[in-house]
C-alpha cells in the first residue's frame, strides 16, 4: 500500500514551513523559507503578501518532493497562521493593496483611541469577546480603507477583499482570480473583533461601528472541513482546515476536553484553555476566542491569556546586557545559586498585560543587595516567566470556574528543566511535554486529517499523543505564598512609571 | 595501513595558526588581514583562509565595525567545559524526540562529570505509564552503554577508573583490561551496547555525539527491556541501533560536525 500524508503549512510571522506527517503524527520531511520583514516607520511592520504566497508555490512541492512522495500521496492541507494581520487585495487581479499589516503594527493606536471614546464602544466587547485594542484586524481594515483613496467605493462593491493569511492563501491556492474560495475560518475570524461569538458570523452592529463594508468579507467556515481541491501548487489536494496558530497548538497538544490548557513559551508565551461549548466572558483580563468547530458541531471556544515578555527576556539578557552568549545558558547560570537571593525582575517593557493592563508600567529590578549576583538575577529572569503564567492560570481559573489540573507545554523554553520545574512549582500543578515539539504544524495536520478522515476521530488523535517529559510540583506551600506575594509587591511597584504627558 | 610507519612532517598551516595567533596575543591585540599577511609573510588569500577557520572555532573574533581580528572568547575557555549541557539539550531535543518515537524507547544524553554519567536531557518511553524524569542523574560509566561511549572517546574519564569497578549485576565488566577490550570495540563500530550490566532484564545502545572537529561532547542513546532491545542472538536489533546513530548523527550535524 502507498503511504500516505497529510500536509501542514505554518504560515508563521517570520517564516512559512511545509511539514508532511504520517499516520503516527511523525514528522517525515520539513521546507521552510523566511520572508522579509518591513519597518517604513516606528511602531510600523508590513509583509509582502505575494512573497509569502510565492515562498508557499516553492516550498510545498518541495516537502512532498523531500518525503520521496507525490501530490497524489496528500491526503489533505491544513494551515495554522500568524493571526490577526490583514491582507486587502483585488479580487480580479490577485495583487494585494499595498503590504499586509502585521498583528504587531501598531499604527492604528489613534484610531482605536478615538473608537474606544465612542458611545457604542462598550458593546464590542460583548458581542466578540476582545477588548478594543489595535492587536486585532479590523481597526487596521479601517485604516487602509481610509488612507488609500476610493479604496472604501472598491471594497463596498465586493472588489477588493479582505482576509488573514489563510484567506489569502486558500484563495490563490484555489485559484486566484479565476474562481478562488475566499473564506475564513471561525479561530480567524474570531479575532477580527468583526464576529458575533455566539452566532459566528459577521455582526452588523461591529461592522458599522469599524465602518468596514460586509462585502468585502470572506465567508466564514468551521475551522475543520474540507473547503475543496486545491488548483494550484498542488492540484488535487484537498484543503481540509485552517486555525490561528494558537488555536492549532491547543488541537496539536489535543486540549479537546474542557478544564484542558496549553501554553506555547517563545519571545512571549500563549495559554489557551479549553471552556467547551460555551463562550466564557472574561471579568480578569483574558480574551474570549474561539478554539475550533469541526464541521458543523458546536465550535468549541478558549480562554485565551498572553504573556508580552517571555523568552525575550532571555534574549535581553544575552544581546542587551550581554551576561550569557546563547539563551540555554541561562539555565546553567541560574543553577549556579539555589534560589533568586531576594531578587526579582518584572519585564513589563511595554506595559503589563493580563491581568493588569497596565500601559504606564515599565520593567524593575527590585530587592538589589551586594548579596546579589548575575545567578541570582539569572534565576529571576527564569522565575519572571513563572510568575507570569501563575498569574494567567489564575485569572482562568476566576473566570472559567475551572480548575486547572495540569499544564501542556511546547516551545523553545520548554528544553529549560529548571524553568519547566518552577513552573510546576508555583501553579502547584504538573506540566507535561508531549512528544512532538511542532505542536502549531501539528495540530494543523491532525484538523485536516480528521476533516478527510485519515484520522478517524479525536480518540485516535489522542493516542499519538505521548508524554516526553514530567515535572511535577515539589516547592512547599508557604514558600510559594511567600514567594508570590514578592512578586506581587514587586509587580506594584512598576505601576505609574511612565507619566501622562501634559 | 599499520605497517606503513612513516613519520609525518609538521603541518604546515597550523603552524602559521599558531603565529597568526601570537600575533594577536601581542600589543592592541587587533590587526586587519592585511596588517597579519605583512607581519608573517603570507599570501592575503592564506592568511584569510586561516583566519576565517579559526573564526569558525571561535579561536579568534572579528570587530563587525572595522573588520578587524583579535584572540576569541572560545581561547579563554579551552580548560572548561567545551559545550554548555543545556546547550545540547536544547539542540538535541528534537532529535531525541524524534529517537523516542521511532523506537518507542526512553532516550538519554550524557556528558561526563566526575568520572560518572551525568544525565542531562531525558525523554520518556512513548507508552504513557509513569515515569520520572532523571535529568541530573549520575549514571555508572562503566555499566552503562551512555557511560562506555564516553569513555572510549575520552581518555581522561577513562584513567578515572582503575583497580576493581563496582559490579551491579553478573554481567557488569568490573575486570580493568575486559572493559579496555569493550571500550576499542566500541571504537571500532561508533556505538555502544549494555546487556544487562546495570540492571537484570536491561538493555541499552548508546552512540557519540560529537562537535565542531569531531570532538566527543555527549553520548545520546536508548535503553529498556532486553527482550524489546535485543533480537536473536542476544545482540542488539540492527534497527534500533541505526536509530540510535543517525539521531546522534544528526545531532553532530546541528553542533558543527561535519564529517559525521
Amino acid at each position: 500500500m502507498v503511504e500516505r500524508y497529510v500536509m501542514s503549512v505554518d504560515q508563521g510571522t517570520t517564516s512559512t514551513r511545509c511539514i508532511l506527517f504520517d499516520h503516527g503524527g511523525r514528522l517525515v520531511s520539513v521546507t521552510q523559507r523566511e520572508h522579509k520583514q518591513h519597518f517604513p516607520k516606528p511602531g510600523w511592520v508590513e509583509h509582502d503578501a505575494m512573497e509569502i504566497w510565492r515562498n508557499l508555490e516553492r516550498i510545498a512541492p518541495e516537502a512532498v518532493a523531500q518525503a520521496g512522495a507525490t501530490p497524489d500521496q496528500v491526503a489533505a492541507l491544513g494551515i495554522a497562521n500568524q493571526r490577526e494581520t490583514t491582507v486587502l487585495w483585488d479580487r480580479h487581479t490577485g495583487r494585494p493593496i499595498g503590504r499586509a499589516v502585521v498583528w504587531q503594527d501598531t499604527r492604528t493606536d489613534r484610531l482605536v483611541d478615538e473608537l474606544a471614546a465612542h458611545p457604542q464602544a462598550g458593546m464590542v466587547h460583548d458581542r466578540c469577546g476582545l477588548p478594543l485594542a489595535t492587536y486585532f484586524s479590523a481597526p487596521r481594515i479601517r485604516w487602509m480603507l481610509d488612507h488609500h483613496p476610493g479604496l472604501r467605493e472598491r471594497a463596498e462593491r465586493g472588489d477588493v477583499i479582505f482576509g488573514t493569511m489563510e484567506s489569502w492563501l486558500i484563495w490563490n491556492l484555489t485559484g486566484g482570480p479565476d474562481g478562488g474560495l475566499h473564506v475564513t475560518d471561525v479561530t480567524n475570524a474570531s479575532r477580527t473583533l468583526l464576529m458575533n461569538l455566539t452566532t459566528l458570523d459577521w455582526d452588523e452592529e461591529l461592522l458599522t461601528f469599524f465602518g468596514v463594508p460586509r462585502a468585502m468579507l470572506p465567508r466564514i467556515r468551521p475551522s475543520i472541513e474540507s473547503y475543496g481541491p486545491a488548483r494550484e501548487v498542488l492540484p488535487g489536494v484537498r484543503i481540509a482546515a485552517a486555525l490561528g496558530d494558537q488555536q492549532a497548538a491547543l488541537f496539536g497538544q489535543t486540549c479537546f476536553a474542557p478544564g484542558e490548557a496549553k501554553c506555547t513559551y517563545g519571545t512571549g508565551a500563549f495559554l489557551l484553555l479549553n471552556t467547551g461549548t460555551e463562550p466564557v466572558r472574561s471579568t480578569h483580563g483574558l480574551l474570549t476566542t474561539v478554539g475550533y468547530q469541526i464541521g458543523s458541531e458546536p465550535a468549541v471556544y478558549a480562554l485565551e491569556g498572553s504573556i508580552a515578555i517571555t523568552g525575550a527576556l532571555v534574549q535581553w539578557f544575552r544581546d542587551g546586557l550581554g551576561i550569557i552568549s546563547s539563551a540555554p545558558e541561562i539555565e546553567t547560570l541560574a543553577r549556579t545559586v539555589d534560589d533568586n537571593g531576594g531578587c526579582y525582575i518584572v519585564p513589563a517593557f511595554s506595559g503589563l498585560f493580563t491581568p493588569y493592563w497596565r500601559s504606564e508600567a515599565r520593567g524593575i529590578i527590585v530587592g538589589l543587595t551586594s548579596y546579589i549576583t548575575k545567578g541570582h538575577l539569572a534565576r529571576a529572569v527564569l522565575e519572571a516567566t513563572g510568575w507570569q503564567t501563575r498569574e494567567v492560570v489564575d485569572a482562568m481559573n476566576a473566570d472559567s470556574g475551572l480548575a486547572l489540573k495540569a499544564l501542556r507545554v511546547d516551545g523553545g523554553m520548554t528544553a529549560d528543566n529548571l524553568l519547566m520545574q518552577f513552573i510546576s512549582d508555583v501553579l502547584n500543578v504538573p506540566v507535561i511535554r508531549p512528544m512532538a515539539a511542532e505542536t502549531v504544524s501539528l495540530g494543523a495536520a491532525y484538523a485536516a486529517g480528521l476533516a478527510v478522515g485519515y484520522w478517524p476521530d479525536l480518540e485516535g488523535l489522542r493516542r499519538n499523543w505521548h508524554r516526553a517529559a514530567q515535572w511535577l510540583p515539589a516547592m512547599d506551600p508557604a514558600r510559594r505564598a511567600v514567594e508570590f506575594d514578592n512578586w506581587h509587591r514587586a509587580v506594584e511597584r512598576t505601576f505609574d512609571w511612565i507619566k501622562p504627558e501634559s | 595501513m599499520a605497517m606503513l610507519r612513516i613519520v609525518p612532517g609538521p603541518v604546515q598551516s597550523i603552524e602559521r595558526a599558531a603565529a597568526i595567533l601570537r600575533l594577536l596575543a601581542r600589543g592592541s591585540g587587533r590587526l586587519g588581514v592585511s596588517e597579519i599577511a605583512g607581519s608573517l609573510g603570507l599570501a592575503r588569500g592564506t592568511a584569510h583562509g586561516i583566519l576565517r577557520t579559526l573564526h569558525g572555532v571561535g579561536f579568534v573574533e572579528q570587530d563587525d565595525e572595522t573588520g578587524k581580528y583579535r584572540l576569541g572568547a572560545a581561547l579563554l575557555h579551552l580548560g572548561t567545559s567545551y559545550l554548555d549541557v543545556n546547550e545540547l539539550r536544547s539542540r538535541a531535543i528534537n532529535w531525541a524526540d524524534a529517537l523516542a518515537a521511532r523506537s518507542g524507547e526512553a532516550v538519554r544524553i550524557g556528558t561526563p562529570l566526575d568520572g560518572k554519567v551525568l544525565v542531562v536531557h531525558h525523554v520518556f518511553r512513548p507508552d504513557d505509564t509513569l515515569q520520572t524524569l532523571d535529568v541530573g542523574a549520575l549514571l555508572p560509566a562503566h555499566a552503562t552503554a551512555l557511560g562506555k561511549v564516553l569513555l572510549a572517546y575520552d581518555a581522561n574519564l577513562a584513567a578515572t577508573l582503575h583497580g576493581e569497578l563496582e559490579p551491579f549485576t553478573r554481567r557488569t565488566k568490573t575486570v580493568p583490561r575486559d572493559l579496555a577490550r569493550a571500550l576499542a570495540e566500541v571504537r571500532d563500530m561508533g556505538w555502544a551496547a549494555e546487556l544487562e550490566e546495570m540492571t537484570v532484564g536491561e538493555a541499552g545502545v548508546a552512540a557519540p555525539i560529537r562537535g565542531q572537529g569531531g570532538l566527543v561532547v555527549g553520548a545520546m542513546g536508548i535503553s529498556g527491556a532486553v527482550e524489546r532491545i535485543c533480537g536473536a542472538g542476544g545482540r542488539p536489533k540492527p534497527m534500533l541501533v541505526t536509530g540510535v546513530r543517525d539521531a546522534a548523527r544528526a545531532v553532530s550535524r546541528d553542533l558543527g560536525a561535519s564529517r559525521w
